[in-house]
């Protein structure tokens, strides 16, 4: 039947040997194309990779800012205490009638009221149980005994100390990181795959001579190719926006990055490998993140937790890749100094891989 | 070809599938020869898919041979997947991806065939080329679907119910197609629960039940199989005024007759003497006809001789 093989192209009978293909053409090429495709086609996955993380370190930087000492409302009744308080900087005084002056006291919008006492005394009504009560208490006599002549027996001055590194945007923008790179890792591995698997595309792919562990690797090549955007995009901000330093080198942060993100897609693998509907792989992955959100360290040190489960935080891969990036960022460590975390991120890595590798179902 | 004319393309001898309780394929032997169409008919639930995707490398039968091209799974795995091309029931290709990605990356994995733009106009889809596959109607997926299957150039296709499910038109297009690949004499494996598509199609079909199979022939020597050339269908008769059903069966060039809640179905050789006896006999018994209609036979109605069950009836 040879002679009536005319299928356009090839024919049956020249199948000894396959012609040379192109580099794009190369099965890994195209399994690598169609991942960063599919991302990208994918307006809810580019939100929650890469706008949701600069909002959330937008809005949370500007709620924590380092703000300048406010200033205090007070108000006073007379216009001799009204001028010998204007002088303080960090007081702005109201000259009100004696009924509004109450008012304005009872309902909090001023901190404190000065009325003059009897033989040229002032009096101070506030409530002493509010700190901003007691600042314009000391502020305002301060102010008052100058006026009428103190000086103070010793000269002193003020050095202000607002450094970049200190602050809570420089300890929240590492957390945002890894949880970026946990959560893109685990949702970009999980969904596709179990997608995949419902829609029955992963049993067409497996009827076709596609090599199985090409499938694999050309989803760790476009995590790859996705984390330089992904740390780029939120290392970027926090630095051109917020200032935040990165002490360490860029080499080892790459580094650190890189092994996080493998590993955090191992464990989207590992709990990928079965689940058969989007629910079922979502609610794994919610139960395996939530924790994680909580206890490592995003938000706040991880620290505060009791002792007696520092251990068991400190063993959870989101706490590691966040601990190793705090590390380089702020205290600028180098690869040496962050072993500990590095080594449990591998092991993680592994441990996920080998399980995932031998419960993977392909239908 | 290695496979000569004489040596079936696809042989199955004593094949056996159970999952959990239910016996899925039980005791099944087939021979597809090489360059033609083979049909494997059956209702759901007969075993089709689970037999084509044992013979696919998909599913490990408990026991049984599937010889495939002269190779077998165990040994030639990787060089039968780069020989065969395969339409898997209800694949859904990713939607954000278009045509010609699609068919880009399912020639990726196989060494030789048509290229991606040469494989899309293959299945008439030019000015979908570049559409999401998301955008697509479902006769123009199922048309990729048979694009993503003919990439690797395959000596041996499967297609598993590739009309299910789409509109008459869009049924006769695909049909088309595979008689296209037909012609150029590569073998082809189709599973149908539609009878029309298999008698069009295929030169030779197998008739699936319960795991087995029941009737094998052309469409044409099992439809003859049935002795009957017309079946005629009527309704006459009411609870209260029964028809006489037994007395049909006397009738000159009448091969069978079923009844079945008050509509009677016939096996008939001589249309034009049957259908004046049946008149005469409903009105000796005085009962009025309330429905007529005759057709010829088809593969359906030799479903129905040999299981008493429509193919459709779930």
């Amino acid at each position: 039947m040879s002679e009536t093989t005319t299928l356009p192209g090839v024919r049956a009978a020249e199948r000894k040997a396959p012609p040379v293909k192109s580099f794009a053409d190369h099965a890994l090429v195209q399994l690598t194309l169609v991942r960063f495709r599919e991302t990208l086609r994918e307006p809810e996955a580019l939100f929650w990779i890469f706008v949701f993380p600069i909002l959330l370190a937008a809005g949370l930087g500007i709620a924590f800012r380092n703000r300048p000492a406010d200033v205090l409302k007070i108000a006073t009744t007379s216009p001799e205490i009204a001028r010998s308080l204007a002088h303080e900087k960090l007081l702005s005084v109201q000259q009100l009638d004696s009924n509004a002056a109450e008012e304005a006291l009872r309902t909090g919008k001023v901190a404190l009221l000065a009325v003059p006492g009897s033989n040229g005394s002032v009096v101070y009504r506030y409530d002493d149980t509010n700190p901003e009560g007691r600042s314009a208490r000391m502020l305002a006599d301060r102010a008052e005994q100058q006026a009428a002549g103190r000086v103070d027996p010793v000269r002193t001055s003020d050095q202000l100390l607002r450094e970049p590194g200190s602050r809570y945007i420089d300890f929240l923008i590492p957390g945002l990181l890894g949880m970026n790179l946990m959560g893109s890792a685990i949702w970009g591995m999980g969904f596709t795959v179990v997608d995949a698997r419902r829609k029955k595309l992963l049993k067409r792919l497996i009827a076709t001579p596609m090599p199985k562990q090409y499938f694999l690797l050309s989803y760790l090549l476009s995590r790859i190719l996705m984390l330089v955007l992904e740390v780029g995009i939120v290392l970027g901000f926090g630095a051109w926006i917020f200032h935040v330093p990165v002490r360490g080198s860029l080499l080892d942060l790459a580094v650190v990055c890189l092994l996080g993100s493998l590993s955090f897609s191992a464990l989207g693998l590992l709990l990928a490998s079965r689940a058969k509907t989007i629910e079922a792989a979502s609610g794994l992955m919610n139960a395996v993140m939530l924790p994680m959100w909580i206890a490592s360290g995003v938000f706040f040190s991880a620290q505060r937790f009791p002792d007696i489960v520092q251990p068991l935080i400190k063993a959870l891969p989101l706490t590691a890749a966040i601990d190793a990036l705090r590390a380089n960022m702020l205290q600028g460590a180098n690869l040496a100094n962050m072993a500990p975390q590095m080594g449990v991120l591998a092991a993680w890595l592994l441990v996920c891989f080998v399980l995932a590798l031998k419960l993977f179902r392909w239908r | 070809m290695s496979v000569g004319s004489s040596k079936p393309a696809l042989r199955v001898s004593g094949l056996r599938k159970a999952y959990q309780d239910v016996v899925a394929v039980n005791g099944l032997d087939l021979e597809v020869r090489a360059g033609e169409c083979f049909g494997l008919l059956g209702p759901n639930g007969a075993g089709k898919t689970t037999t084509v995707e044992i013979c696919e490398g998909l599913t490990a039968p408990d026991s049984g041979d599937v010889e495939l091209l002269g190779m077998h799974w165990n040994s030639d795995a990787e060089r039968l997947r780069q020989r065969l091309g395969i339409q898997l029931q209800d694949t859904q290709l990713s939607e954000k991806l278009t045509v010609f990605e699609t068919l880009r990356l399912f020639r990726s994995f196989f060494d030789q065939g048509p290229g991606a733009a040469e494989a899309i106009s293959l299945v008439q889809l030019e000015e979908k080329k570049n559409s999401r596959v998301g955008n697509l109607s479902g006769g123009q997926k199922q048309r990729l679907a048979l694009a993503c299957a003919l990439v690797g150039d395959p000596d041996f296709l499967f297609l598993d119910e590739p009309t299910t499910g789409l509109d008459p038109q869009a049924r006769r297009q695909l049909w088309e197609l595979i008689e296209k690949f037909k012609s150029y004499g590569r073998t082809i494996l189709l599973t149908t629960h539609y009878m029309d598509e298999a008698e069009r199609l295929c030169e030779r079909v197998a008739i699936m039940d319960n795991g087995k199979q029941i009737a094998l022939g052309s469409p044409h020597e099992l439809i003859a199989s049935i002795c009957a050339e017309h079946l005629v269908a009527f309704s006459a008769g009411s609870n209260s005024k029964k028809l006489d059903v037994s007395a049909l069966r006397g009738i000159q060039g009448v091969r069978d007759v079923r009844s079945e809640n008050g509509s009677v179905e016939m096996q008939v050789t001589e249309l034009h003497l049957a259908v004046p006896a049946l008149l005469a006999e409903l009105s000796r018994q005085n009962i009025p006809l309330t429905e007529l209609s005759t057709h010829s036979a088809t593969l359906e109605d030799v479903f129905v001789s040999l299981t008493g069950r429509h193919l459709r009836d779930e």
